[in-house]
Order: C-alpha cells, then sequence, then structure tokens
C-alpha cells in the first residue's frame, strides 16, 4: 500500500503520508505538533488510536528512541459526553 | 548555534513570528526566535481565534481595525491558508447598562468607520436563528469581525519568516539577559549565550519573568482561562457570539466543532493551565441557555491557557525604561491573536527606524504612573 493509502488518524481522515509531510517537509518533532498543524489527534477519540502510531512513526523517521519520546498530553473528557450531561451535575448531589 | 544576532526575539508565538517575519520583510539580517517549546504552544495555541474591531476604547478599534485588514490579505501575502473566516461578532446585551455601554461603543465605532451595527433581539434570529433571545435586550453585530486559526496564523508568519532568513530555536529557554550601562547585551539561554543589541520580550503569560531577569517588575499578570471544544457538526452558526453578562464567547469552526470558552473573574492569578471540571460544568449551562441546540453535541476537549492581564487591559508596548533595547510586547490581556498583525509592523518602524508610533506611545508602560486610565471595558 502507498503511504496515502495508509489512514493513521481515522477521525481527521489523516495519513502516513501526512505524517511524514509534518515530519520530513514542516519539520515538526512531536505528536503535539503534528497534532496542531494536521489536526490528528484532535477529532472524536482524541488520538486514543494514533497518538501511538504518530509516536511510533516519528521515532522511526527521525531515529529517536520510542522510549524517550514525551507523550502526548491527555484532556478532559476521557470520552465524548454531551453539553446537556455536562450541563445537568448541581454541586451538592 | 549562531552566537550573534541583531535581535533576539523571546517567544514563538503569534506575537513573536509576526515580529520575525516583518523585521525581514524590511531587511533586517539574522532574526532569532526563541521558543522554550514549540511554536505557538503557550497563549496562541489556546486562544479563541477571534478576531474583533468592536472596542469601547479608541486605539484598540483602530488596532483591531488596522489587524483585520492585514488578517484578510493575509493568506495571498504568507501563501498559507490560515482558516480566515469573517463571520462577524454577535455581542448580545442582557441589561440596560450593557445597552447603554453598546450605543456608546457604537457610536464611536461607526464615528472610526466601522460597520456596525446595534441591533434588536428579533435581528438576531436572522443571524443566529437558533438563538434563545429570552432575556436578550438587543446586541451589537459586525460582519467584518471573524475568526482564523491561530496555529496556522502563527506557521503561516514562521514558515515565510524561515524562508526569509529568520533563525528559530525551538526547546531553547532563556536564563538569564546581560545588560551593561542600561543597554542589553546579551541573551543567555540553556544551549548558550547570544550577542545582541536588541531583545523582543513576547513571552506572553511568561511575559513578566522575563521582564524580572533585569529586574524590572512590569504591571502583566497571568490569568487561567478556559475553553471546550464538541466534534464536528453541520453549520449552526457563523458569528462568534459573545456575552459580558455571562462571561462567555462561543463560535463555530470551519470544520464544525463549537468552541466555548470564559475565564472566572474571581480567579486569583497563576500559571495553571489545567482544565476545571467547574469550567466544563459551568459552560455548558450557559451554552445551552444561549444556544439550546447544543444540548445533544458531545465535547470533545477541554484545555487552558493564559491571559497576560494588564491594570487597564491594554497591551504594554516598545521600549521599557531604563533599557530603550528591551522592547515589550506584552499584556494583551486576552486579545493578542487579533492584534498581533499590526502590532508587529509598529515594533517594527521602532526596531528599523527607531519611530514611535502614536500608538506605541499611548500603550508604552509610562502610562502607569498616572491613575486616569482608559480602560477597555468590551473584555470577555
Amino acid at each position: 500500500m502507498k503511504d496515502d493509502q495508509i489512514i493513521i488518524c481515522r477521525c481527521e481522515d489523516g495519513t502516513l503520508a501526512d505524517v511524514k509531510d509534518a515530519i520530513h517537509r514542516l519539520g515538526l518533532r512531536s505528536v503535539e505538533e503534528i497534532k496542531r498543524v494536521k489536526r490528528f489527534g484532535m477529532g472524536h477519540c482524541q488520538g486514543k488510536t494514533c497518538g501511538k502510531l504518530i509516536s511510533q512513526i516519528i521515532s522511526r523517521e527521525l531515529n529517536i528512541s520510542y522510549e524517550d519520546m514525551a507523550p502526548a498530553t491527555t484532556r478532559q473528557p476521557a470520552k465524548a459526553v454531551s453539553v446537556k450531561e455536562f450541563a445537568s451535575y448541581q454541586e451538592g448531589n | 548555534m549562531n552566537k550573534k544576532a541583531s535581535v533576539v526575539i523571546i517567544g514563538g508565538g503569534i506575537n513573536g513570528c509576526a515580529l520575525a517575519y516583518e523585521l525581514a520583510k524590511k531587511g533586517v539580517k539574522d532574526v532569532m526566535v526563541i521558543e522554550k517549546n514549540f511554536l505557538a504552544s503557550g497563549s496562541t495555541g489556546r486562544c479563541g481565534g477571534g478576531f474583533r474591531q468592536q472596542w469601547s476604547t479608541p486605539m484598540n478599534i483602530k488596532f483591531a481595525m488596522e489587524s483585520v485588514d492585514i488578517f484578510s490579505r493575509l493568506d495571498e501575502e504568507l501563501q498559507y491558508k490560515t482558516e480566515y473566516y469573517q463571520g462577524g461578532y454577535l455581542i448580545l446585551a442582557y441589561t440596560p447598562e450593557e445597552i447603554r455601554q453598546f450605543e456608546k461603543n457604537v457610536r464611536l465605532q461607526r464615528e472610526m468607520g466601522l460597520d456596525v451595527r446595534l441591533i434588536e433581539p428579533k435581528e438576531c434570529l436572522k443571524i443566529v436563528p437558533d438563538l434563545n433571545i429570552d432575556g436578550v435586550l438587543g446586541a451589537t453585530y459586525c460582519k467584518s469581525d471573524g475568526h482564523a486559526n491561530p496555529f496556522y496564523v502563527t506557521q503561516a508568519y514562521a514558515k515565510k519568516a524561515k524562508e526569509m532568513g529568520v533563525q528559530f530555536l525551538l526547546d531553547t529557554e532563556v536564563i538569564a539577559i546581560d545588560s551593561h550601562n542600561d543597554r542589553i547585551t546579551a541573551v543567555q539561554t540553556d544551549k548558550g549565550k547570544i550577542m545582541t543589541d536588541t531583545v523582543v520580550n513576547a513571552a506572553g503569560g511568561h511575559a513578566h519573568l522575563v521582564s524580572s531577569m533585569l529586574g524590572l517588575d512590569i504591571p502583566v499578570k497571568p490569568y487561567r482561562h478556559e475553553i471546550l471544544v464538541t466534534e464536528p457538526v453541520n453549520r449552526i452558526f457563523d458569528p462568534m457570539i459573545i456575552s459580558f453578562h455571562y462571561h462567555i464567547y462561543m463560535r463555530q469552526e470551519l470544520n464544525g466543532g463549537i468552541l466555548m470558552g470564559q475565564g472566572d473573574p474571581n480567579e486569583p492569578s497563576s500559571f495553571n493551565v489545567e482544565g476545571s471540571f467547574d469550567f466544563i460544568n459551568q459552560v455548558c449551562k450557559k451554552g445551552m441557555k444561549i444556544m439550546p441546540v447544543l444540548e445533544n453535541i458531545s465535547v470533545v476537549r477541554q484545555w487552558a491557557g493564559l491571559y497576560a492581564v494588564t491594570p487597564d487591559a491594554q497591551p504594554i508596548l516598545g521600549p521599557v525604561p531604563p533599557f530603550d533595547n528591551f522592547i515589550h510586547i506584552v499584556g494583551f490581556s486576552g486579545h493578542g491573536f487579533m492584534l498581533a498583525p499590526r502590532v508587529a509592523q509598529h515594533i517594527t518602524d521602532y526596531i528599523v527606524d527607531n519611530k514611535l508610533s502614536d500608538e506605541i506611545k499611548n500603550c508604552s508602560i509610562d502610562r502607569f504612573k498616572n491613575m486616569d486610565l482608559d480602560v477597555d471595558v468590551n473584555v470577555v
């Protein structure tokens, strides 16, 4: 399969070719930077699928040990929750 | 590492990167940007991305109008798609006091040539059909306000600046600034020392720490502001919607996600950029009140960033005595993104031609010596 046919980020339709472009053409070196420029990891699953894949690709392409790479920041909520659900919480309950 | 630079800019956010580009465009060689993390990793990358011209002081209105003019040509000038979108700003009034203030604002803004109107609640529905107008007494609407993607705008400036020879040192932290006889001589970083005769402090929420390296105590304090974003949905509304009364703003991104943000006016100054449950709870309540249709849309992420706030909510621009080569672009009080394009040009004029524009003079740190401040009340 060609790089542009291998999906890395399912939520934002990101391919392996896009990740390599971010690394080699744009000079980005971390999941955090690629996330901001390419939107990978900003979709519904918040990087739960693509985060580790992107780390592996960076590690391979830039020859950095996977263990030495800083993990991407994880932010709340852990899973998508509706506005109504969040609004329904009352203090004291 | 290059050990000499004509200008060292501390901070790789929108202000640092826009200035780097403007300096390079004017032919300044050996400009260097030092960034502790990566580009737009601080306040810029965490901001709401709006640009508005509806302000309550003449200086902010003029600044913002000129910035929007630059924004509108930026994609072409920098050859980068920044998601610039003039969807307008709709500012809701819920109290008679707000209506009175808005009448005054609109009068001033129109005098300055801005196409803005005070409209009835019914007309709001024409602009945002899903708006809940219960309690809304009116709104101001300016359709040339809008938003752009802060990451992309920063990247756009930085990429072009790089092509023009600006050097960017990422993952590099400034640890000290050397001076001699009230002149800065060098910047020390964790990767080595850079000799320079001009230093620019564009360090956003950390600006006062940079100034304090030279013993300066500038009146800028960091305050946490929080934002959330929902899953992408079909187009619901075009303008950024603001309420000062509820301390909230919301907009829909071009990809469909809806941003909602607010700061807690009672929260003390800190460097905290963690998201809180209190925020998400409150902003969802308010968001649903203003736009009931949001109720079944899912929140996917929340984050926070720092407003660098001054006593009058206006930035501090230009040299800070006693150093005439230590230039500040700080204290935008939450509005650095939208003003940056124009501010960068004013600062460039000062660095290149030693020209102090009226805007920089107005924003000089000296204003805090007298008590009669022109405070912008249009802050959310």
